[in-house]
């Protein structure tokens, strides 16, 4: 057994902390995320409140808690959708090849000729802000990068012995595709999707900041950082913990994408 | 072939790509529920109103006549009407992308700038501590989102030290960059942690080639193989690289350009997503994607430049 | 030419990796005279690539070099980065084996001529041009004024090789280091390349050190062999005297596995000895090898091999580490 690399420890200890907040968040914070508490507006940090509070005299590090809830949600659910339908599509146009594998060159061509950003909110803007349609969007395009990157898995695999193997002993396709292929072009895959994840917090979060994604009163740490943004010269601290807490959770899932990369031997 | 011949090629070879960027913006505004004329004037529109924008933007007819349409009057610049501004968003557009694309050249060169210097101290350091250190703070770098970091200059330099302003565009161009500084430093950020991450590993690479140890035995100074032998062979990929994110550096710019209330395109999308202004959507994701491909042209030729066998 | 150019005393070279230390060289003695040609053969991972590039310190960080490499006088490795940089290319040149990775990719050849010239010369920008165009014309490339402006791609591979030595050559230096010169290249092209080499050393007066595996460039090129095995010189002569009448158990099965070669073919009517390949393999470098590293593959091994033996010299100039020297002469 080979040492676990150092940044997937790191990445799986930020991991489990902002997993534990997330989980339960109503048991670690000490206040009420949106009780109003109107002696105490705009206080700077403190002993009561760590993180200071906001203009309504809400708890900041309460809400930045239960905030982590949406955004490990965002980082799920963002990312599944893609997940599996690139790792369908993959699995089929590096399997099937020919006239598939040529009109994917050109869907690939034109997905990366768009802003992947400008392409969300387009999509974003037609089916109206909000999560879940957030996810709808994320997943239109999303996908395309798995299965780019399953394809060339795929094309490399289905070229070696074993593969032919399975042929001459009368599997069927399926069998050999999702049982003998799949399994075997996964890392990339895997190492991928926890990058991903850490993408699809950072956009989950500017989505929520531009009022498309999460809509208040969500506590979400781009609403948040969007809430405090009127009050950063009297009120820093409204803005700059959330945003500690959207750094190490970014922070997280791409060190345990490169732990993981490093681990499963895995080119970039 | 000569390399004029080859940037006409590459010119012909977008075209196909543009006409499908049309198809994907046309389809992306069919695909609004209900009718996109009741959606654009939202609940109060008399019917009449509703039959004549309908009759206007051409959606009495078939669909593929209403496509035809929209390429022969994208081929002639005229995408319409803004229902926010009403001015031709052709006309919205031309005034607004060049800022995006100053506030997006400018990054990039800062993104570059500190990305070459601290790519080779880390690489001739490999794991040793000024490596790490640089690693460590571009990869937090790298986790840190455009608009959080954009807040934070805006904390620091221009509400706390006033060093720079707070938001705009100003007037004259040497007031435009100033005004642009920030901005463009929030973008670059997360950029520059790309472009030195590639430019660490393909300088790894290229210091143990041979020809750079033929460069030291002919006695050469370090400077010279350095810079002459291995930053240009290290620059190779990262080109494509920068190429390849250009993509992401305009999604970049809607959000910087909302933190920082830049008049660029960024900030017209968002407006018009709250204005329900599809028209500029439409034009907007169409105009992004050409630049998009513009670029990716122009760092084809940047490489046929730096490596002389890509230029057969 | 009896003139020392270069004496090496003592040369070792460790590697620190990561699974230990490698000791790749050690021990090694070796003297060049101004205008001869050395060879130093010996099988991958005896040591002789490492103990070239090891002359002009030309090895990455991991690497330890020890002992005296005295060149006209000073000891290169004791001497300052600036001084060593006018010695690498303006005294003391090297070409290598694959002239496709040993050119730089992205720059015109012209220029690799040029920059070197830059670095060891006063020449002006229309000198350094005249005498670039000399250079190729030099190593035999025809239309030089066009070739100048080709990068290493658009070359033959024969010719990128004789490009590498017009940019080798540029400063006139006094000592060429060859790194298998002519492996990378057709059986066709590569006398042609030895032959130029064995031409520019005698008309330039340059002398040259030449690694090589193969025996059969040695015998041609050579006026004096260094044998290396498992990082040591087992044995150093004349070529006549080593290929002729080898006094080391390692060079004799060396020369036993070439065809048409080896001492029993100089028997006028004997039988050709037949082709004899080395059992095992070279010993492992990253533990201390005690005895000789030769023993275990030996046909000749006794008891006594199990301490190193030292460079003996039987009085003509020709030394071996051999206890079984004596013997080998006598069959």
């Amino acid at each position: 057994m080979r040492r676990l690399p150092t940044p997937l420890i790191a990445g799986a200890l930020i991991m489990l902390a902002l997993l534990v907040c997330a989980l339960a968040p109503d048991v670690v914070a000490p206040y009420d995320p949106i009780a109003f508490d109107y002696a105490n507006l705009l206080q700077p940090p403190s002993g009561a409140h760590w993180f200071g509070t906001d203009q309504f005299g809400r708890d900041i590090l309460s809400r930045t808690l239960a905030a982590s809830t949406i955004d490990l949600q965002i980082a799920a659910f963002a990312t599944l959708g893609p997940l599996v339908i690139g790792t369908v599509i993959g699995l089929l146009v590096g399997y099937v090849g020919g006239v598939t594998d040529m009109l994917f060159g050109r869907l690939v061509d034109l997905v990366v000729t768009f802003p992947f950003l400008v392409l969300v909110i387009a999509i974003v803007a037609v089916l109206g802000p909000g999560l879940s349609n957030m996810y709808i969007a994320v997943s239109i395009v999303g996908w395309v990068f798995y299965a780019r990157l399953l394809r060339a898995e795929v094309l490399v695999l289905r070229q070696q012995d074993f593969v032919g193997a399975c042929r001459v002993m009368g599997y069927g396709h399926l069998r050999i595709a999702l049982r003998h292929i799949l399994p075997n072009a996964a890392r990339p895959i895997i190492v991928y999707w926890m990058t991903d994840m850490a993408l699809a917090i950072l956009l989950g979060s500017s989505l929520g900041y531009l009022g498309l994604g999460a809509q208040p009163p969500t506590a979400e740490w781009g609403v948040l950082i969007a809430d405090g943004k009127n009050y950063f010269t009297q009120a820093w601290w409204i803005t700059l913990f959330p945003g500690v807490a959207l750094v190490l959770a970014g922070l997280g899932f791409s060190l345990i994408g490169d732990g993981l990369a490093d681990l499963l031997d895995v080119k970039r | 072939m000569n390399r004029l011949g080859m940037v006409g090629l590459r010119l012909l070879q977008i075209l196909p790509t543009l006409v499908l960027i049309g198809v994907v913006a046309f389809v992306l505004v069919r695909l609004l529920p209900g009718d996109p004329v009741s959606n654009m004037l939202g609940d109060h529109a008399t019917d009449a109103t509703i039959a004549r924008l309908q009759a206007q933007m051409g959606l009495d007819q078939p669909i593929w006549v209403q496509f035809l349409l929209f390429v022969r009057h994208a081929v002639q610049g005229d995408f319409g009407d803004s229902i926010a501004y009403h001015v031709p968003v052709a006309r919205l557009i031309a005034e607004r992308l060049p800022v995006t694309i100053t506030l997006a050249a400018l990054a990039t060169l800062i993104a570059i700038g500190l990305a070459v210097p601290l790519a080779f101290i880390s690489a001739v350091n490999a794991d040793r501590w000024p490596d790490y250190l640089i690693r460590a703070v571009f990869q937090v770098g790298l986790s840190s989102p455009i608009f959080y970091v954009g807040l934070l200059l805006l904390t620091v330099f221009a509400a706390a030290l006033r060093w720079f302003p707070v938001g705009g565009y100003g007037e004259g161009i040497g007031d435009h960059l100033y005004h642009l500084f920030l901005p463009a430093v929030a973008l670059a950020l997360s950029f520059s942690a790309v472009i030195m991450r590639s430019l660490r590993a393909s300088i790894l690479a290229v210091l143990t080639a041979e020809f750079v140890d033929f460069a030291r035995s002919k006695g050469l100074s370090q400077r010279i193989i350095l810079l002459r032998h291995v930053l240009r062979n290290a620059l190779i990929s990262t080109v494509t690289l920068i190429g390849l994110h250009m993509g992401s550096l305009l999604g970049g710019a809607v959000i910087t350009e909302s933190v920082f209330a830049v008049p660029g395109v960024g900030r017209l999308m968002v407006e018009s997503i709250f204005a329900r202004d599809y028209t500029v959507i439409q034009a907007l994701t169409m105009a992004l994607a050409v630049v998009v491909s513009l670029t990716f042209l122009a760092t084809d030729l940047v490489q046929m430049w730096l490596d002389p066998r890509a230029a057969k | 030419m009896s003139d020392t150019l270069l004496q090496v005393r003592d040369l070792a070279v460790t590697f620190e990796t990561r699974r230990g230390r490698v000791q790749a060289v050690s021990g090694v003695d070796l003297s060049v005279r101004a205008g001869e040609i050395v060879g130093l053969v010996g099988e991958s991972g005896s040591g002789k690539s490492v103990t070239l590039r090891a002359l002009t310190r030309l090895l990455h960080a991991n690497a330890r070099i020890s002992g005296q490499v005295i060149w006209r006088g000073e000891d290169v490795l004791a001497l300052p980065e600036n001084r060593l940089r006018a010695i690498r290319g303006r005294e003391i040149a090297m070409i290598f084996q694959e002239p496709m990775t040993a050119l730089n990719p992205v720059l015109s050849i012209g220029r690799q001529i040029d920059e070197n010239l830059v670095a060891h010369g006063s020449l002006d920008q229309a000198g350094r041009r005249r005498r670039a165009l000399e250079l190729l014309d030099m190593v035999g490339i025809a239309s030089a004024a066009q070739r100048l402006e080709n990068f290493p791609h658009e070359f033959s591979g024969g010719q990128r090789q004789r490009a590498m030595i017009a940019i080798a050559l540029a400063a006139e230096p006094r000592l060429l280091l060859a790194d298998e010169p002519t492996t990378a290249l057709d059986v066709t092209i590569q006398d042609q390349i030895l032959k130029l080499l064995m031409n520019l050393s005698t008309g330039l007066g340059m002398a040259m050190v030449l690694v090589t595996h193969d025996l059969g460039v040695v015998a041609q090129s050579c006026d004096r062999v260094c044998v290396m095995y498992a990082g040591r010189v087992v044995e150093r002569g004349s070529v006549e005297q080593v290929f002729g009448r080898p006094r080391h158990a390692y060079t004799d099965a060396l020369l036993r596995t070439m065809p048409g070669f080896g001492p029993s073919s100089h028997t006028e009517g004997a039988a050709r000895a037949r082709l004899v390949p080395i059992e095992g393999q070279p010993p492992r470098l990253d533990r201390p090898i005690l005895g000789c590293a030769f023993a275990p593959r030996c046909t000749h091994a006794s008891a006594q091999c199990e301490v190193r033996p030292e460079m003996v010299d039987d009085g003509s100039g020709h030394e071996a580490a051999c206890f079984a020297a004596d013997a080998l002469v006598a069959v």
